[in-house]
């Protein structure tokens, strides 16, 4: 479980700081009048829609922090037998940084207030994340015709169950993503398509980071890292 | 007091808290059913939940009836026993006290509290709730599918959950997790409402350290939950698949029936470490909402500040991340590793320094205040008086040498009913005579409430303290028929024939309030907008029943704490939140 309690941790540290800005040592019962809070002394505040997307990343990330978590407890039973990983989930790999890239490319593009730069980001960055999922599908299809069924065994198991709750969280997004798309096509004002197009951008930079931690995970590279470290601490 | 330099409110931009572009309803459908006011949302899930809580009350007066007169009734077998037993831990932890603090109390109280005209993502809220009906669906529809509903216990342990000889083998457990996986996804979409709500929505004025502790309990209940759930998701998942796939992430090498099963190698304890780190936050999910609303309601009818504000707070923070890093304490007889155990039982004995910080402050809350002995207050004491006692026996359990020997006993059944079954239900109630005369406009009946307070409360306990007694005595738990047994003495058995008189007349007794219910709606007392004459700012509204946007034109602005009752020199036995200072009253409306 130290997946899990070092994401809590984390996220833990987070709250922290917040709540040691927030005035918690003050004295309501002796203060009246207007306080200044926070959000004002700031001068700029974070959009709602921002902050709600934050939340959610945070229960996404317990989410895959819970699935590290039993990933790690489970791969060190005798049973488990490591799967070969396909190539073709380098390609995804990379297609799936280049949506991550075209999407911020796109977000630069909407700032300048670039229409044509915005509308090329959006659609390559669509496009390469409908590549990624094509590209998975096609993994799994590799994996089934070479004897790895979901059932055989533990490692073919998670294999499967991590990258479908990816896949599905990535088609989440491309909802989003398609919804901003055709806004902007219409013609939407600029101001309120950068905030859409920074919050696609923000949510593939989380599951590209996310996948690059599964991909380390199922490699075994975490694994030899965690040894590394181990070594130098003892 | 110290009165804030009138200066410093030139500091705050005047769109900080812009005015929210609100959804207008066009239809009665729209208004009332498919609604995006987070008031009628929470009606919604109110009503929801106690309708599928009735169902579990009922499971628990089978239950009773087979303990209390075992073979007296033939409609109940041991298979049904079972059924019973899981359907109602399992509705009455998640799909009642979850959906009814956070979905219910939080949908109508926050946006109210902290001066907001609606959660910030109205259709995701209403989302949320139709997607908690579909779970709900989905477990009730469990009663009636071929083998009926699961009867794998709350916890739902694999390798018998899913395996033949457990009731609900077929389908009961498969919709089990599919509706769990359903309410998950419903609540993370209503939880983000309450988190941003409060962080972004609060209105001018409105500090972190200004909010009624009502809002804290739940802003941080929704935090952990959300933080949680995943592990109950990812749980219910992977079970899922285990059952319909045939994989094996918890089952373990076995024979079923004489036969060889496909399963092998799985870790049926890796389940229980990914239930229990939800489970054990559950238990604060329910609580620090609970502890919130006790705060409040104790405030207001002793007409005196909450004692010691910020040590609530930080108590309501402290509990919610400790509580994270206590959940193997529930599996002591697992067989981990002991050290494990030692660690687990001084996090969890630490849980109760800040619980015990609130319980004080409480008690000296009431100590020399002008105590009016309203039903929501009755309520509120016996919250109180139950989370003490049920806290006490958790002190019990939390040790390791102690809970070995009692794990399997009525005991602890004794002791999680004191403390997150009763202790939370009279939060409910509490709130529900309290807050009613705000949803409703009108007064609950005084008597009938005063009725179903002393009939719940003294039957709770004559249901539940001898229950410690007899799990003292090894009288074992989730057995359908003890049968003879020599360390169970005769008057054992009458007492548990007690004990289900005193559960079914505590049942009827809600029959009381649900008629209570529906009854004050049109003929009570007509309320007012500020009966109890409490200083919180959901009491201020322009009207009663607040209307579509709660505040009319303009959001209050607050200059003060939600507690300032019997304040010396004040006109008034409170000052309500946004009522200015002396002196700043022309000023302060309009800054």
């Amino acid at each position: 479980m130290s997946a899990i309690i070092l994401f809590i941790a984390t996220i833990a540290a987070i709250a922290g700081w917040w709540l040691s800005q927030q005035r918690l040592a003050a004295k309501p019962w002796l203060e009246q009048g207007v306080a200044v809070d926070l959000r004002g002394e700031r001068g700029s505040s974070v959009p709602t829609a921002k902050i709600g997307l934050g939340v959610f990343l945070a229960v996404v990330g317990s989410l895959f922090a819970l699935l590290i978590s039993a990933y790690s407890m489970r791969n060190s039973m005798v049973d488990w037998r490591e799967l070969p990983l396909p190539r073709l989930l380098w390609f995804n790999t990379g297609v799936l940084v280049i949506s991550s890239v075209a999407l911020q490319w796109a977000y630069m593009a909407a700032r300048r207030d670039d229409i044509d730069g915005l509308i090329v980001g959006l659609l390559i960055g669509g496009a390469s994340a409908v590549t990624f999922l094509a590209g998975q599908l096609l993994v799994w299809q590799q994996l089934k015709a070479a004897g790895y069924f979901v059932a055989s065994n533990p490692a073919n198991s998670f294999f499967y169950l991590i990258t479908a709750v990816h896949g599905l969280h990535l088609m989440g997004g491309l909802v989003a993503l398609g919804r901003t798309t055709a806004n902007v096509w219409r013609g939407a004002p600029m101001m309120q398509m950068r905030l859409s197009v920074e919050l696609c951008a923000i949510y593939w930079h989380f599951l590209l980071l996310v996948w690059l931690i599964l991909l380390g995970l199922m490699t075994g590279w975490t694994d030899n890292l965690v040894d590394i470290c181990r070594q130098l601490l003892t | 007091m110290v009165d804030i330099p009138f200066d410093e409110v030139a500091g705050i931009p005047p769109a900080e808290v812009g005015e929210v572009e609100l959804y207008h309803p066009h239809s009665w459908w729209t208004r009332y059913v498919f609604s995006q006011d987070a008031k009628v949302i929470a009606v919604q899930y109110s009503i929801t939940a106690m309708s599928i809580g009735m169902v579990a009350l009922v499971l628990s007066w089978m239950m009773r009836l087979q303990l209390g007169f075992p073979g007296t009734f033939s409609f109940i077998d041991a298979n049904q026993y079972l059924q019973f037993i899981t359907m109602h831990g399992m509705i009455m932890v998640i799909y009642l006290l979850t959906a009814l603090f956070l979905g219910g109390f939080g949908n109508y109280l926050i946006p109210l509290m902290v001066g907001a005209r609606d959660m910030v993502f109205p259709y995701v809220n209403m989302l949320s709730y139709w997607v908690y009906l579909l779970a709900v669906l989905v477990l009730v529809a469990t009663f009636f599918v071929p083998g009926g509903p699961t009867g794998a216990g709350w916890t739902l342990y694999p390798p018998q959950a899913i395996l033949s000889g457990t009731p609900g083998q077929d389908w009961g457990i498969v919709l089990m997790l599919a509706s769990l996986i359903l309410f998950i996804i419903g609540f993370t979409m209503g939880g983000l409402n309450y988190v941003v709500t409060v962080l972004q929505a609060r209105t001018r004025g409105m500090t972190l350290m200004r909010m009624p502790l009502t809002v804290w309990g739940i802003f941080t209940a929704t935090v952990m939950a959300l933080l949680a759930f995943p592990a109950l998701f990812v749980a219910s998942v992977m079970l899922l698949l285990d059952r319909l796939l045939g994989t094996s992430f918890f089952m373990p090498t076995l024979v079923e029936m004489g036969q060889l099963t496909k399963y092998g190698g799985g870790s049926p304890i890796l389940f229980q470490h990914l239930f229990w780190f939800f489970g054990h936050p559950e238990v604060y999910i329910v609580a620090l909402p609970a502890f919130g609303i006790i705060s409040d309601l104790i405030s207001v009818h002793a007409r005196k500040n909450i004692f010691g504000y910020r040590m609530m707070v930080w108590a309501i923070v402290a509990i919610g991340a400790l509580s994270f890093v206590v959940w193997a304490h529930h599996m002591y007889v697992s067989g981990m590793n002991p050290y494990f155990g030692f660690f687990f039982a001084t996090t969890t004995l630490i849980i109760a320094i800040p619980t015990a910080i609130k319980v004080y402050n409480w008690v000296l809350t009431l100590w020399r205040g002008d105590i009016h002995l309203t039903v929501p207050m009755l309520f509120a004491l016996a919250f109180i008086i139950t989370f003490v006692n049920g806290g006490l026996t958790g002190l019990f359990l939390g040790n390791v040498v102690v809970d070995v020997p009692l794990s399997d006993t009525m005991f602890v059944v004794a002791h999680f009913h004191m403390v997150m079954g009763i202790a939370p239900i009279m939060a409910v109630f509490g709130g529900i005579y309290h807050w009613y005369p705000k949803v409703t406009g009108r007064m609950l009946n005084e008597a009938l409430g005063r009725f179903h307070f002393w009939v719940t409360f003294i039957g709770a306990y004559a249901v539940f303290f001898p229950m410690h007694y007899l799990g003292l005595l090894g009288m074992p738990r989730r057995y359908h028929d003890i049968g003879e047994t020599t360390f169970v003495p005769a008057s054992a058995h009458d007492l548990n024939a007690f004990m289900s008189v005193a559960a079914l007349i505590v049942g009827f007794a809600q029959l009381v309030f649900l008629f209570n219910l529906i009854w004050s709606l049109f003929k009570g007392k007509e309320a007012g907008s500020n009966p109890w004459g409490a200083a919180s700012l959901e009491w201020q509204t322009p009207e009663t029943p607040p209307g579509h946007g709660n505040w009319g034109k303009d959001l209050p602005i607050v200059y003060r704490w939600a507690y300032d009752y019997s304040v010396p020199g004040a006109a008034g036995d409170f000052v309500p939140q946004n009522e200015p200072p002396a002196g700043l009253a022309t000023q302060g409306a309009h800054p």
